[in-house]
């Protein structure tokens, strides 16, 4: 009897969206009268951040500091439509629409500058601090707050655009299954090293290793929340949950959380997170969706790795100490 | 966390300065301070709470359902039944022509799974609604019950769900989704090693930290605001505006900071029932999952069956796969009949394969309907394709890591559902999983592109 240690390997890929796409969303924007900047949404903030990545996706675009920037969303009254945050659809489908809004806003903000500083549009840059200059003159230049004064008491311009991002829907072919399931897709590779007590069945994940391809990091600290959490709950995934303990049967089923398993903070394994970024040709500024593979990869990784130190397939998850001291037994007894 | 900017630098610019940037979280001070509002802190004057009668059998016909000493109880206002609820059989996908309508919002005549909603209660406390739920008396005939899917799909197994009529879920393309590529059985009768092997999962819970709830307000207008942590505002809105046959202009929808979703909030089961209840009563009532509810009755992730044949060449090169899925979908479909058919689109990874067949099959047992959880149509392949691939390579005596980049998909090359491979990176992620992890293989994987002409 003894702990032996292994190590697996895995690599997948994930599509961002709903698959067959034909799941639009909508986004507004407009200027407050002293130039900062509302996005209206109806997108829900599941706790991943969202609020704060279409405020710098809008900020981005309109050439203003991410402070400059609200975002108003999941309030039917006020939002457009939004098909939902699911799919690892929020970013690429949300961001791509807060875009389309914010550039639409964008030009009209450029025209207003351009009358006051009576010059054409096209001749227009923002410094990204707030303020609008003359390309190759930068001493010639007025701040968003004047320019959107101006548009509201003066000019009587709406500084405000509408954006929309859907994927058109495809239909599989009933015979061949010739589809598009998805435009883009993120990637990874996952490297686990475990410990197995061949007594007891316990396997202690010592190390993941995660390299996610995501096409672009927009806030590189919310990727890592996201790729760290999903790392977590995919190795609570291989070896502890489940609300139907010996499935098929329906019953030993877990009511709270002392008797449905997840790991606690010392089961967790020593995580890295490493990023590379190959920007998607439709993702706003490149990015994919992460958001569901991140919690993917880990899992074959640890099951292999659970091989690699034992020598037993477990086919079935989750991979408990009772899978594996089934599996060792009847391994010695053949 | 590291960024590796090595890899397609020629892909990219780096020019931009909001993006890329690690800004704080603007919601992060109120999380963190506990000062966030969620749906559920909010309190009305007057709030009703609403508890289920659920089915303690998982398939029975209700010969009658008796509340009368449940009326009696003190502190209950009102009692639903499904005669209450306006268009009672509903399906969530109905609104993207993915039926048909298959679910009751409370039971009708019949129970398909241990802990479906049979009778609402309405009471002036939770411990009101929860004793004089405990009044209600449904007379139950039980029925055979089937809980596996072999069984489920064999010809006498009894029906689970008579809208369907058959313990599985009806495609265009019939009883599973098809993909089909190049000949299968040509690839296995010339690979020099063909594995088949089967893998199951079981389901499991979302575990948010905040249950699926909410809380709806008559307004003075004939509106209703209904404070919801839903994933999907206007979905749920649509699908509680066809429930309730009320036109959606008198439904007003808040979300807010969600604690956690996960896929597990984006079944439509609260609101409907909530928003009837504050309509017949005319009060507020709120309707929050017990931390039991979020566990046994909310939709977990399906439980599935992946069978994998594969046709693999003693070089390295897999030559056919066959893939044959199935996902548990319990008693209703909800979200799973998508589910199933994502993975006919995600099969057979991330790999280039002359020869794939794929079948996904969607089946009915009786259990709890499970739905959408992160990844769901592609999570649990994943394991199945990737413990598979560390098999074929054991089986023909290769590194795992370069079995993979031999068959790794790359930039035009065609996938299974004959479209052509765009902004692959798997080769890349396989490099720097090869450092990271002192893993070393041989230097022509290193050096090849999932891209780059000739490399």
């Amino acid at each position: 009897m003894a702990i032996r240690r292994g190590r697996g390997v895995a690599a997948i890929n994930y599509p961002t969206g709903m698959n067959l796409g034909g799941d639009p969303t909508q986004a507004l924007v407009h200027s407050t009268p002293t130039g900062n900047f509302m996005v209206t949404l109806s997108s829900v903030d599941l706790g991943q951040g969202m609020k704060q990545i279409m405020a710098q996706i809008c900020a981005e675009t309109i050439g203003v500091p991410t402070d400059r920037v609200i975002v108003d969303t999941a309030d039917t009254d006020t939002g457009p439509h939004c098909m939902g945050t699911f799919a690892s659809r929020g970013t690429h489908r949300a961001g791509n629409a807060v875009i389309q809004a914010a550039r639409e806003a964008r030009q009209v903000m450029l025209e207003v500058a351009a009358e006051e500083l009576e010059v054409n549009a096209s001749d227009l840059e923002t410094d990204g601090q707030g303020n609008i200059l003359v390309k190759g003159a930068p001493q010639r230049s007025i701040s968003i707050f004047d320019v959107a004064l101006s548009a509201h008491f003066k000019r009587g311009r709406s500084i405000s655009g509408r954006g929309m991002f859907l994927i058109p829907r495809s239909y599989p072919e009933k015979e061949t299954g010739a589809m598009k399931p998805s435009t883009c897709y993120a990637h990874a590779c996952t490297v686990a090293e475990v410990e197995v007590d061949d007594e007891t069945g316990e396997v202690t994940v010592l190390t993941v290793r995660n390299v996610f391809e995501i096409g672009r990091a927009l806030n590189p600290k919310m990727v890592e929340q996201q790729l760290v959490g999903g790392s977590w709950m995919a190795i609570s995934h291989a070896l502890y949950e489940t609300t139907e303990p010996y499935y098929p049967d329906r019953d030993h089923g877990g009511t709270d959380f002392n008797q449905y398993l997840m790991p606690g903070p010392g089961d967790l394994a020593q995580t890295e997170i490493i990023v590379l970024e190959r920007p998607s040709a439709d993702g706003p500024f490149g990015a994919k969706g992460p958001g569901e593979m991140c919690a993917n990869p880990q899992i074959p990784a640890v099951a292999n790795a659970v091989f690699d130190a034992v020598g037993v397939r477990i086919d079935t998850l989750p991979i408990t100490p009772e899978r594996i001291l089934r599996a060792l037994k009847a391994q010695a007894s053949n | 966390m590291e960024l590796r900017k090595s890899y397609f630098a020629d892909q990219r610019t780096d020019d931009l300065h909001e993006i890329g940037q690690p800004r704080p979280r603007s919601d992060s001070p109120g999380h963190v301070t506990g000062k966030t509002a969620y749906f559920a802190d909010r309190n009305f004057p007057g709030m009703l709470h609403l508890k289920m009668v659920r089915s303690p059998h998982h398939h029975a016909r209700i010969r009658s359902i008796d509340t009368s000493e449940a009326q009696k109880h003190p502190g209950v206002v009102k009692i639903l039944t499904a005669k209450d609820v306006p268009h009672n059989v509903y399906t969530i996908l109905i609104l993207i022509q993915i039926g048909p309508e298959d679910e009751t919002v409370l039971a009708d005549g019949k129970v398909r799974w241990k802990g479906e909603a049979v009778v609402a209660v309405l009471a002036e406390t939770e411990r009101a609604a929860q004793e004089a739920a405990a009044k209600v008396k449904v007379d139950y005939e039980v029925l055979p019950a089937v809980f596996d899917m072999e069984e489920a799909l064999k010809p006498s197994a009894p029906v689970v769900n008579e809208y369907h009529g058959r313990n599985y879920y009806l495609y265009d393309s019939g009883e599973c989704r098809k993909v089909r590529f190049g000949d299968v059985e040509a690839g296995f009768a010339g690979a020099d090693h063909v594995l088949e092997q089967t893998y199951q999962s079981s389901p499991i819970e979302h575990a948010p930290t905040e249950t699926t709830g909410c809380i709806v307000a008559p307004e003075g207008n004939d509106r209703f605001t209904c404070y919801t942590n839903t994933q999907a505002m206007f979905f749920t809105l649509d699908n509680a505006s066809i429930i309730l046959q009320m036109p959606g202009n008198r439904l007003h929808f808040v979300g807010g900071t969600v604690g956690g979703g996960f896929g597990g909030k984006v079944d439509v089961i609260v609101e409907p029932i909530a928003i009837l209840g504050a309509k017949l009563t005319g009060r507020p009532v709120s309707f929050i999952y017990s931390r039991e509810e979020e566990m046994q009755i909310s939709s977990p992730r399906a439980a599935e069956k992946v069978v994998i044949k594969d046709g693999v060449m003693k070089d390295g090169r897999i030559v056919a796969r066959k893939v044959t899925g199935y996902t548990d979908a319990g008693a209703y479909s909800r979200h799973s009949p998508y589910g199933a058919q994502k993975g006919a689109g995600h099969y057979p990874g991330p790999y280039t394969i002359p020869n794939v067949w794929i079948d996904t099959y969607c089946v009915y047992t009786n259990r709890t309907p499970s739905s959408a959880m992160r990844g769901f149509g592609v999570t649990i392949g994943d394991f199945a394709l990737e413990v598979q691939m560390d098999k074929l390579a054991r089986l023909i005596g290769m590194d795992p890591l370069e079995f993979r980049f031999i068959n790794a998909y790359r930039d035009g090359d065609i996938k299974a559902h004959r479209q052509p491979t765009e902004g692959a990176a798997l080769i890349e992620c396989m490099q720097e999983a090869s450092r990271a992890a002192n893993w070393p293989v041989a230097e022509k994987f290193m050096a090849i592109s999932s891209y780059a002409k000739g490399a």
